[in-house]
């Protein structure tokens, strides 16, 4: 039997580390309960927010989006960037390290399985939201909104495969990261508001963060009348500034992530654990 | 280096930096392990058998010296020697738990880029073996302990290794499911000639029976290197006696001064004490008779033997295994 190539291991484990994450969410099908419904609490209190101080329709429709789109952050943060730890915590680091493969492919599947866990959380939320609070949306352009939608991804796990490199290093000391960022992100991402509120400063700070750009173009071309007027960037301008953070992050993903498993092991960390 | 060699080092040495000070847990360790071999690395808890498996698997970068895997050196080009090795560790809580036994399998044969078809026969002919076939659709949280291991086990051979590195594989495991593990190595390394396995353990036996060579390593350093059979017979000027006696108070005051005495280790057993003796010759015991019933021991049992691979050692490092490390060799209750 030959050998097989690099690509062929790379793709088989990416394969093989996101199957746990799909298989794993038909399996314990609590998740459902705790991923949508509770997820639209939240964004029924800004929905009301808004409804009660009697701002246009469009605005329940940003908050819908925003709602939608904080399980992929979440799952960035929780289930990417600090990932690392609790595989070194079980021992399925050392196996990850000891095999022939790449640890890139390793966090890409991680992040297909995540992609498809959060989609299911995002869709159900999106649904029930514009079902519930009876938003009417008019899609601009589907093939931008797709691009939009997909670069924003490709952009954010990028920034969380970056992320977990420092997981690898500095293991739990490194969750104080994912703590300081899941609030703050929130807010100067505009999750529940257009993002030009917060003035242009904060918005181009903040847009180093995919989403805050990715939900600034979705919002643009699903609710334009509204956005028309409260837009941070022209579209293209966004889809361009994403798919450099894309290719950005993804390249500063694979050489941390080399430079880190090379000090691990000089500083004798990667199987370090309880750290 | 020769390719015949799967395994060799130079100096190697590993130094950990704590706060204050350092600790050296390699030190200028030489070895060579020709292809084929099943060679053990015998000591204690802490003497360094684990960092130099880290090493040798690349998931540890060595301070000092060199080392090569599969003609491969392990610090400059760790992606090569990971193409050649795989590694068991004992108390291993690797895999999903939400994912069945053969699921866990068959995720960890794809990071080796093995295809659906080879794993899925493999994982089927070794669980056959180690007898965990009929548990191969449950899910792996509902395993016991022994399972579980088995299918460590299964997973480390699965991707059919050169060099297979095997740290302490059945620490912590029942007696049945050790004896079948251990079988399931001889097998493994019979059948396929050119394999190589290195085996860390603690437990005497376990070294005496499988391995072709053995290397004692004690704080940090390798302090003999040989076949079971060479290691013993450096011992057969000596004489070895075992005295089971009631329990003694302080055993290394009674017999500190006595002359003739190599050696010496003692344990407590069962509310009694195990005294083990490497003795010049056999006048130097009727002291030691003396000295017990001076202290108010009764003598229960007493027994000359030829020596053990615990005695060389014991010669060795001056104490027993089981000593200082929680007796953790003696929980299988296998002869020692």
């Amino acid at each position: 039997m030959s050998s097989p190539t690099r690509w062929e291991i790379f793709w088989r484990t990416v394969m093989g580390r996101a199957y746990p994450r799909v298989v794993g969410m038909q399996r314990e099908r609590s998740w459902l309960f705790f991923e949508t419904l509770l997820p639209l609490l939240q964004v029924s209190a800004f929905v009301f927010v808004y409804r009660a101080i009697q701002a246009p329709p469009e605005f329940t429709g940003f908050v819908v989006l925003g709602g939608a789109m904080t399980a992929y952050w979440l799952n960035v943060l929780w289930s990417m960037a600090a990932q690392f730890y609790w595989e070194k915590e079980t021992g399925n680091l050392e196996l990850y390290i000891i095999a022939p493969t790449s640890l890139m492919a390793i966090l890409l599947g991680m992040a297909i399985g995540g992609i498809v866990f959060s989609t299911v959380r995002a869709l159900a939320v999106m649904t029930l939201g514009l079902l519930i609070f009876r938003v009417e949306v008019s899609i601009v352009s589907i093939p931008q909104l797709l691009g939009v939608f997909l670069l924003t991804l490709v952009a954010l796990y990028g920034l969380g495969m970056l992320f977990s490199s420092l997981f690898l290093l500095y293991g739990r000391q490194a969750s104080h990261l994912s703590n300081l960022l899941q609030e703050p992100v929130f807010l100067v991402s505009g999750f529940y508001f257009p993002v030009r509120a917060l003035g242009s400063v904060v918005a181009l700070g903040a847009s180093v963060i995919p989403i805050t750009l990715g939900l600034d173009a979705m919002r643009q071309l699903l609710f334009p009348t509204m956005m028309a007027q409260f837009h941070f960037l022209d579209v293209r301008i966004e889809l361009g500034v994403l798919a450099v953070l894309s290719i950005g992050f993804l390249w500063l993903a694979r050489r941390a992530l080399s430079y880190m498993e090379d000090l691990s092991r000089r500083e004798g960390r990667l199987t370090l654990r309880g750290q | 280096m020769s390719t015949e060699l799967a395994v060799k080092t130079e100096r190697l040495s590993r130094v950990y930096k704590a706060k204050k000070r350092e600790i050296v847990a390699l030190d200028r360790v030489d070895l060579e392990i020709p292809a084929g071999e099943l060679f053990g690395l015998l000591g204690p808890n802490g003497a360094g058998k684990t960092t130099l498996i880290k090493i040798l698997t690349t998931l540890l970068a060595p301070t000092g010296g060199r080392a090569w895997v599969a003609g491969v050196d392990v610090a400059r080009n760790p992606w090569d020697v990971r193409r050649h090795i795989n590694v068991v560790s004992g108390g291993e809580s690797s895999g999903y738990g939400l994912l069945t036994v053969e699921e866990n399998l068959w995720m960890f044969t794809q990071f080796y880029g093995i295809d659906g078809k080879t794993a899925r026969t493999r994982i089927r002919e070794l669980l056959e073996i180690v007898g965990l076939a009929d548990r191969a659709k449950t899910k792996i949280y509902h395993l016991s302990t022994g399972m579980r291991q088995k299918m460590n086990f299964v997973r480390g051979f699965l991707t059919n290794p050169q060099i297979l590195f095997l740290d302490e594989p059945t620490l912590g495991l029942d007696v049945q499911t050790s004896r079948t593990l251990r079988g399931f190595i001889k097998d493994w390394v019979g059948k396929r000639p050119g394999k190589t396995v290195l085996l860390t353990t603690h437990y005497m036996y376990e070294a005496e029976e499988l391995c072709d060579r053995v290397a004692i390593i004690h704080d940090g350093r390798i302090l003999a290197c040989d076949t079971p059979g060479n290691l013993k017979r450096h011992l057969q000027r000596e004489v070895v006696f075992r005295l089971r006696v009631t329990a003694i108070a302080n055993p290394e005051e009674l017999f500190q001064h006595l002359r003739g005495i190599q050696r010496f280790s003692h344990a407590e057993v069962n509310g009694h004490t195990e005294l083990h003796f490497i003795l010049e010759d056999e006048n130097a015991l009727p002291p030691i008779l003396t000295a017990i019933q001076r202290s108010h021991g009764e003598l229960i049992s007493l027994e000359k033997r030829e020596p053990t691979l615990e005695d060389v050692f014991i010669s060795l490092v001056g104490r027993g295994l089981r000593e200082g490390d929680g007796g953790a060799g003696a929980t299988e209750g296998e002869p020692g």
